[in-house]
């Protein structure tokens, strides 16, 4: 019997397999941040251990680093020492370091693909829940915790059991407006916050191959929120043209032999999943978050939904506390929801071609008066380009704040929050309660949804304005 | 880490579904470099916003066995979440369903998770509510949850039970084979990106 696309890529990885242990795998890249490193590296110093592979290592600043006065020391002296605690660490052991203000920093997730450092067939390892964003190139990349990352600074491998396989096959033509946000929204929407839990998930189908890098990164890096323990898709020309000519991929004789063997890494005909989801393209519009976790949500076209038709007795009240949190009224139409703040970045919505859709749209138009937009590129790479192409131009004409790169308001972590019951559309990937600021409302869209939100001041889509 | 054997205490029902990790702990206490300490964080928005939540409810004060409904531990992988259950007096949380990092990260760090079907899940709750001062006894060696008449069996695999009962850290253990890593390596593919630090 053949084999699937995950299956290959974890055989192949095997270091150790000892009936009765966890599968010992090897880990081929390891990003690591200011906020899940420290305690490994204490962790290190205490049992006197060295990094294995620093050549196999990368470190950034994204997660508490502001996004404005970027050139000036961070104020908050909690957060600095945390980035100083991160430096010094990577002086010591001698690791590489894009810090704030360095061209190649910005959101790990953004800065791994763009380096050309996230490759097909690879295993690739943080410490944040986002790392599924790599199998959009058809490698096996999963978040973990801190234990975890001082087991790969010690040993690059890490021991796990074998997960399950799942498919996740979509095909048909989506509808016009339709982004890879809304499939990925309408996935979590249909499987719930767990039903993703334990398995390596492949999406597959005309609707991921017909999508670009940016697009595939974008539902990839959401299999967390439906619990999967990783998602991917299967590498093609899509993936070798995005990859050719990146600053870490391979070049001639050696490119054509990467590009032979990750031509091998597709589910086999005969190869079995342990679980199948099959969704039709058509059923997939706009999709818009009501509630407090990501598979609360609904097409835009609909209305907040009434607890009392949930027949599960647990989500019904998990939907009315979800409304009383965010302020909601069931029966009132998505489209009517006014919100303070659009917020567009993140590891999820960061990238230059969400950046060039929310600017389509802002050009020759205004933020509504009282709304608030960010615009945060997911890199300063990306802000670069931004730049060049002129859309800064567009956000600030518009009324939009351009910032510098970082996770910025997706995790209330850094000086951009929410205030409390202040009403947020965000392209991130967390609506939970708090997340972007203590008692902060949040809903979760696509960069097309937050632009036209922003434009007209409630929730909206492009074809409304 | 400490050994897991048998855990005898308190417990306190947490009759809420997907508890994420941000509930467990927000990310503003996440930028702290160290290790221990972070009791104050647990649930802290529950905590301070709603009076009668159940760890602000003296008849639970002394809970060491927290029984949560499904989904426990969800999205973000920040194991501050686990260190903020230890700090606060948890030694073991008992769910029908966890987050997958988050159990992972429990079960490297020595809080042990166990895993009950829902009905059970709520049956514990129930009794709990009943009599706070009941005893709630989690045995990994028998890998049972015990309480009044009631015996219910948990599944873990023998591996990680051993691994918790002995009290040892996964490092120790993947470095007593090292030859396998250097064979491992010696076969990688050469066009494989590699950074030169330094």
């Amino acid at each position: 019997m053949g084999k699937t696309l995950a299956e290959k890529l974890w055989d192949s990885h095997l270091v150790r397999e000892v009936e009765g242990e966890p599968d010992l795998i090897y880990i081929d890249m390891h990003l690591i941040h200011e906020v899940t490193s420290a305690q490994a590296f204490d962790g290190l110093r205490l049992a006197n251990r060295r990094v294995r592979r620093p050549d196999l290592t990368l470190a950034t600043e994204d997660h508490n680093v502001p996004t404005t006065d970027i050139d000036r020391p961070i104020a908050d002296l909690i957060s600095r020492t945390q980035v100083d605690t991160l430096r010094k660490n990577c002086d010591e052991f001698g690791l590489t370091l894009y810090p704030m203000g360095d061209l190649d920093q910005g959101i790990v997730h953004v800065i791994g693909p763009q380096l050309g450092i996230t490759q097909p067939g690879m295993t690739l390892v943080c410490g944040d829940s986002h790392t599924s964003t790599h199998g959009a190139f058809g490698a096996l990349a999963f978040g973990i915790g801190t234990s975890q990352v001082e087991h790969v600074l010690a040993t690059q491998t890490l021991p796990m059991d074998r997960p399950k396989t799942m498919s996740v096959t979509i095909n048909g033509t989506l509808a016009d407006g339709v982004t890879p946000k809304d499939v990925v929204l309408a996935v979590i929407a249909k499987t719930g916050t767990g039903g993703g839990q334990g398995y390596m998930v492949e999406y597959r189908g005309n609707v991921f191959a017909e999508m670009s890098m940016e697009g595939r990164m974008t539902v990839c890096n959401m299999s967390i929120e439906w619990g999967a323990r990783a998602g991917m898709i299967a590498p093609d020309d899509i993936t070798f043209d995005y990859l050719k000519g990146r600053k870490h991929a391979a070049t001639g004789a050696d490119w054509d032999a990467a590009v032979e063997y990750w031509r091998t890494l597709r589910t086999d005909d005969d190869a079995l999943f342990d679980a199948e989801i099959v969704m039709a393209a058509e059923e997939i519009s706009p999709f818009v978050t009501w509630g407090t976790n990501p598979a609360q949500g609904a097409p835009l076209s609909a209305s907040v939904p009434d607890p009392a038709d949930f027949a599960n007795e647990s989500e019904r009240i998990e939907a009315e506390k979800a409304l009383a949190y965010m302020g909601l009224t069931a029966g009132t139409p998505l489209r009517d929801i006014k919100v303070d703040t659009v917020f567009v970045g993140s590891c999820t919505n960061g990238r230059i071609e969400d950046l060039r859709a929310v600017a389509g749209l802002l050009e020759g138009r205004k933020v509504a008066d009282g709304v608030r937009m960010l615009i945060v590129p997911g890199s300063m790479r990306v802000r670069a380009q931004a730049e060049q192409e002129g859309l800064g131009q567009i956000f600030t004409a518009a009324g939009a704040e351009w910032r510098q790169a970082g996770c910025s308001m997706c995790l209330g972590m850094n000086p951009d929050q929410l205030a409390p019951q202040e009403r947020s559309a965000s392209t991130t990937n967390r609506n939970f309660e708090g997340r972007q600021g203590k008692g902060g409302r949040t809903h979760l869209v696509s960069p097309q949804i937050a632009a036209a939100t922003a434009i007209a001041g409630h929730l909206a889509s492009p074809a409304d304005l | 880490m400490d050994k897991f054997t048998v855990h005898t205490g308190h417990g306190v029902p947490l009759r809420r579904s997907n508890v994420d990790t941000d509930q467990i702990i927000p990310a503003v206490y996440l930028k702290r470099v160290t290790r221990t300490g972070f009791e104050d964080a647990l649930f802290e928005s529950w905590r301070t916003s709603e009076p009668d939540f159940v760890l602000n409810r003296p008849e639970y004060s002394q809970a060491t066995v927290l029984v949560a409904g499904p989904d426990f531990g969800t999205g973000s992988s920040r194991e501050h979440a686990v260190w903020a259950l230890m700090d606060y007096g948890f030694k073991a949380v008992i769910s029908p369903r966890f987050g997958d990092i988050f159990r992972g990260n429990s079960l490297k760090t020595g809080l042990l998770t166990v895993v009950l079907p829902e009905s059970a899940t709520i049956k514990l709750q129930d009794a709990i509510e009943a009599d706070p001062t009941l005893d709630v006894t989690v045995d990994l060696q028998a890998r049972q949850v015990r309480y009044g008449n009631e015996i219910e069996p948990f599944e873990l695999d023998e591996y990680t039970r051993w691994r918790l009962m002995e009290g040892l850290d996964d490092i120790g253990l993947t470095l007593r084979n090292p030859e396998s890593i250097d064979e491992y390596e010696a076969v990688r593919n050469p066009w494989l990106p590699a950074l030169t630090p330094g």
